[in-house]
């Protein structure tokens, strides 16, 4: 070496030292994410139609004596804040994963029929067999939602080229019309049918108890941690399907095991807390504008932060017009669209 | 080598078209299926008219039956033309949104047209029980168009980038359909039957007033659309390139939207919020005949005046005589023929 | 290869141009003159605004200050369908609409000439087909975009520019994704246009030594301004390689086409 190379070309900061500041940013925000969320569920179990003092909460959850005020935060407020909770993380997780699979902005974890599936089973059997309770609900869904989204993928993957963006949007867009004008029909039918099932309808986590969302946690839990490992696939399919190949991803496999990871936190959310649509669609947006577009970052912080945007949804809707509440589902878009439209305008340039 | 282009030319070369050489065919034999699938569905209902007689009424002929001109003109046939016009007006306002935001999923909903109209309509039929139907429809345009214009302007920033249009239409559609959805979920469950009736979409019981106020927007907008085509083919390869070949992108882009608009808002005014038309009917047409707006649009329009005058007669006649609305059809219609297309290019 | 120095009139003229994205401004107080009827070549490391200020030459971005002028009139007060059928621009890795046939691409090249009555005049055919044949696009013409090699669908957005048929045509980095052979074809054919119709063209190139053989202009842009721009045999030096691209090289003659040679020293010792 005759010339030593002494001098690096930019002029600007090296790029591994602003990555890490990047990353150390990262590091702080999700830090304050988790905050809020501990917040969140705090108060979720302070407020409601009876407000408890913080006392309370910790003798309840540690010293039980079987008061009315304990039994209302162990059967009514805690499992409801848990599956707020969750429903939210593994809704927006859903939806980052389901953006990501498709590339399109535009999808969310219903493209893939989920919540047309559930909503038609569980429209479906009460229309059938009457008024049914809420942990049949539970079932119904998860089956309804989970055969659509099989549905969908298998129609998407017809073809040499296999599953492509576009055929996946396709046959999601056609199969959610078709299941949900069945839906539809049978509503107009049946006036008995609409009145029991639209607070269904319209998204609640309210009235579920622990076994219930104990039931199907383990799906939800399983999803989550998938999500996770795979985020860095998820990463490099979301730069196209050759350059992912070319680093040496089995497309195929990894696209598979992501709709996989899909159905299940999808299908559990509605058989949990009904079709939410909201969540699912917007969070993932609203966290790429902290995030990045690394799914090592954006999973994380999608899952908290739609962990937090359902729990205070919830509270709203059980504050707002108390003692009445609101479907969780309604509440999720009045809190959270006029922030996103904020952020869309702010952060979207060009 | 065959060229895949038909070009039409006036002598003196002061006229000039250019159309994919299967527009033409294809055009025709969606003309006759949707004359055949007409006549069919004038004919049909409680009172049964032979297809013969359906013509012979339409030409004019004494049938010998007096009712059938009554049937005909005054129940069935504005029917079966508002089915049609609205088809026609969702599907060619769902292609050029398609076009526009070069996104697949684009459809009516992302312009905020069925959220505002949605909300207003459900309003007027759950809150004020007392609103005269016959206002709907008014109420319901307007809804529309706030929602259009609340979107453009929420999205504009130095231009109307599409990505930031697409995001807040999300956004107020979201919002705009919690609205819905809450006085869907709290509403007296008969006005709650009747605004998901609405919701659906349905050509029930609609006559010539609503043909006279439907007639006029499409007659301005759809001939202005396919004036924009070319337009329309510059903005679908993106901003850069199309500001290199000198389209103004924000004006065009200004009066495309508008055309969109306009049609979609008239059509939903006229028979609520119908589904899958809108997004379906252009990549129908698309695999007909090309990607190349010229074209697509006149056959987008056709295949969605199929695809709902097709639904609406299924949706009177599969479960008579418990009638269906006809957006509940229009998926069952054209889902399958979909997913066959799907299949049928499965080696693409 | 015969070159003429002597600067005729100019096609393109900036004046003060600042370019910003969002208030990051990227080309600062920039005067510049594009010779008309020569080809003229931008080169600089990445990053360096030469791509900004090729959108900028092309209005596709609006200065923050100062102006571009065509033919002494400043291209912002011209309509953009006038300035369409004076200037052509191909940006980088543009898209097509899913299923759009090359023919039908190219025929959008056709649009600055076009009005809502005379929609495909005999001329528009011409060109048309023109541009198809000088770009061997023919066999392919048919074909929707999305089906070709990256080469193939390169070569049909540069059809659809000639088939614009404009006197000045601003390409950014026309030869990615081609191999060697097709570099030289797109390279030789813009030459050609050049030399026969006397077509002003200006472009981005990465390959200093293509940008040597070709350019009878070229300009070594760095920081958001030009380090030097003339002639490549002047402008071509081992410092100014230094300078801009932050590299060690030898200058040496081209043996073929008698324009300089850039071989890049290797940081590596062995290659050294």
């Amino acid at each position: 070496m005759k010339h030593a190379a002494t001098k690096p070309s930019p002029p600007s900061a090296p790029p591994s030292a602003h990555s890490a500041h990047v990353n150390l940013l990262r590091l702080i925000g999700l830090g304050i994410g988790i905050l809020l969320l501990f917040g969140c569920l705090i108060a979720s179990l302070l407020l409601g139609a009876a407000d408890l003092d913080p006392r309370t909460i910790w003798q309840a959850l540690f010293a039980f004596d079987g008061s009315t005020e304990h039994l209302i935060i162990t059967t009514v407020r805690l499992p409801r804040s848990l599956i707020a909770l969750t429903v939210g993380a593994a809704l927006a997780v859903a939806g980052a994963i389901t953006q990501g699979l498709t590339r399109n902005p535009l999808a969310a974890p219903d493209i893939v029929g989920i919540n047309a599936g559930a909503a038609l089973a569980v429209v479906g059997a009460t229309f059938l067999f009457g008024s049914a309770s809420s942990h049949t609900y539970v079932w119904f869904a998860f089956l309804g939602g989970t055969l659509a989204a099989i549905a969908v993928y298998v129609l998407g993957s017809i073809g040499r080229s296999g599953l492509t963006p576009l055929k996946l949007i396709l046959a999601g867009a056609a199969l959610t019309y078709l299941l949900s004008s069945l839906t539809t029909g049978m509503l107009i039918l049946s006036q008995r049918t609409l009145d029991e099932i639209r607070f269904w309808l319209a998204g609640s986590v309210a009235g579920r108890d622990f076994a219930t969302f104990t039931s199907v946690l383990p799906y939800m839990g399983i999803g989550l941690l998938v999500a996770l490992i795979l985020s860095r696939q998820i990463t490099m399919l979301t730069l196209g399907d050759d350059v992912a190949k070319g680093l040496g991803l089995r497309t195929a496999w990894v696209k598979a095991t992501a709709t996989v990871v899909v159905i299940l936190l999808a299908g559990s959310s509605v058989a949990l807390a009904g079709p939410i649509g909201f969540v699912g669609l917007v969070v993932p947006h609203l966290v790429r504008f902290f995030a990045g577009v690394d799914y090592r970052w954006l999973l994380p912080y999608a899952a908290i932060a739609g962990g937090t945007l359902l729990l205070l949804a919830d509270i709203g809707a059980r504050i707002i017009i108390k003692p009445q509440e609101l479907p969780v589902g309604i509440m999720t878009a009045i809190v959270g669209a006029p922030f996103f439209i904020y952020l869309a305008k702010q952060k979207v340039k060009r | 080598m065959t060229k895949s282009w038909l070009v039409i030319r006036s002598q003196k070369s002061l006229f000039s078209i250019r159309l994919d050489r299967r527009v033409p065919w294809v055009m025709l034999t969606l003309a006759i299926a949707i004359a055949v699938v007409m006549i069919l569905s004038i004919g049909y209902g409680e009172y049964p008219i032979s297809p013969l007689d359906v013509v012979k009424t339409l030409l004019g002929i004494d049938t010998g039956t007096a009712d059938h001109a009554f049937v005909i003109y005054v129940l069935r046939l504005p029917r079966a033309i508002t089915a049609l016009l609205v088809g026609t007006g969702l599907a060619v306002s769902g292609a050029i949104l398609q076009g526009l935001t070069r996104n697949p999923l684009a459809a009516p909903e992302i312009i905020g047209v069925n959220a505002g109209a949605s909300l207003v309509a459900v309003a007027m039929i759950v809150l004020l029980p007392s609103f005269p139907l016959v206002a709907l429809p008014v109420a319901a345009f307007t809804g529309a168009l706030v929602a259009a214009l609340l979107i453009y302007l929420l999205a504009w920033d130095n231009g109307s980038a599409p990505i930031r249009l697409i995001l807040v239409g999300v956004g107020v559609d979201a919002l705009a359909g919690a609205f819905t959805s809450l006085m869907i979920t709290f509403g007296n469950i008969y006005d709650v039957s009747q605004a998901l009736v609405w919701l659906t979409g349905s050509v029930y019981g609609r006559n010539w007033e609503h043909i006279q106020a439907l007639l006029p927007w499409l007659l301005v907008f759809l001939p202005l659309s396919f004036l924009l085509s070319r337009d329309l083919n510059t903005l679908a390869l993106g901003d850069d390139i199309a500001k290199g070949l000198g389209s103004k992108v924000e004006w065009q882009r200004g009066w495309l939207l508008l055309t969109s608009v306009a049609l979609a808002g008239a059509t939903v005014a006229t028979a609520g919020t119908i589904g899958f038309v809108g997004l379906m009917a252009p990549h129908l047409s698309r695999q007909l005949v090309g990607a190349s707006h010229e074209g697509l649009l006149p056959v987008a329009a056709l295949v969605g005046g199929l695809i709902v005058v097709l639904a609406d007669l299924l949706g009177r006649s599969l479960f008579a005589p418990i009638e269906l609305p006809c957006g509940v059809i229009t998926a069952a219609v054209g889902a399958p023929y979909f997913l066959y297309l799907l299949y049928s290019n499965r080696n693409a | 290869m015969s070159v003429t120095i002597s600067s005729t009139e100019p096609a393109l003229t900036t004046r003060q141009l600042t370019l910003a994205y969002d208030r990051a401004i990227v080309i600062r107080d920039l005067d510049l003159v594009i010779p008309a009827g020569q080809i003229t070549a931008l080169v600089g490391p990445n990053g360096c605004g030469k791509s900004t200020l090729l959108r900028g030459l092309a209005r596709l971005l609006k200065p923050l200050k100062g102006t571009v002028y065509l033919d002494s009139a400043s291209i912002f007060r011209l309509s953009t369908k006038e300035v369409a059928k004076q200037l052509g621009i191909l940006p980088q890795s543009p898209t097509a609409p899913e299923g759009l046939t090359v023919r039908e691409l190219v025929a959008q090249g056709r649009y600055p000439h076009q009005s809502w009555l005379q929609q495909w005049s005999a001329e528009d055919d011409r060109f048309l087909e023109q541009a198809l044949a000088i770009t061997g696009m023919v066999e392919l013409a048919n074909r929707p975009l999305d089906t070709l090699s990256g080469g193939q669908r390169q070569r049909a957005w540069i059809a659809m520019t000639l088939a614009q048929n404009t006197p000045i045509l601003l390409l950014d980095e026309p030869t990615t994704f081609l191999d060697l052979a097709h570099q030289i074809e797109i390279l030789d054919l813009l030459y050609e246009l050049n030399q026969t119709e006397g077509r002003t063209i200006v472009m981005v190139l990465h390959d200093l030594n293509q940008a040597c053989r070709y350019a009878d202009h070229l300009i070594a842009v760095k920081n958001g301004g030009v380090y030097a721009q003339g002639i490549p045999s002047n402008i071509m030096t081992e410092a100014m390689v230094q300078e801009v691209f932050g590299i060690e090289s030898r200058i040496v003659h081209d043996p073929v086409t008698h324009t300089p040679m850039c071989i890049p020293i290797s940081r590596k010792a062995r290659l050294a």
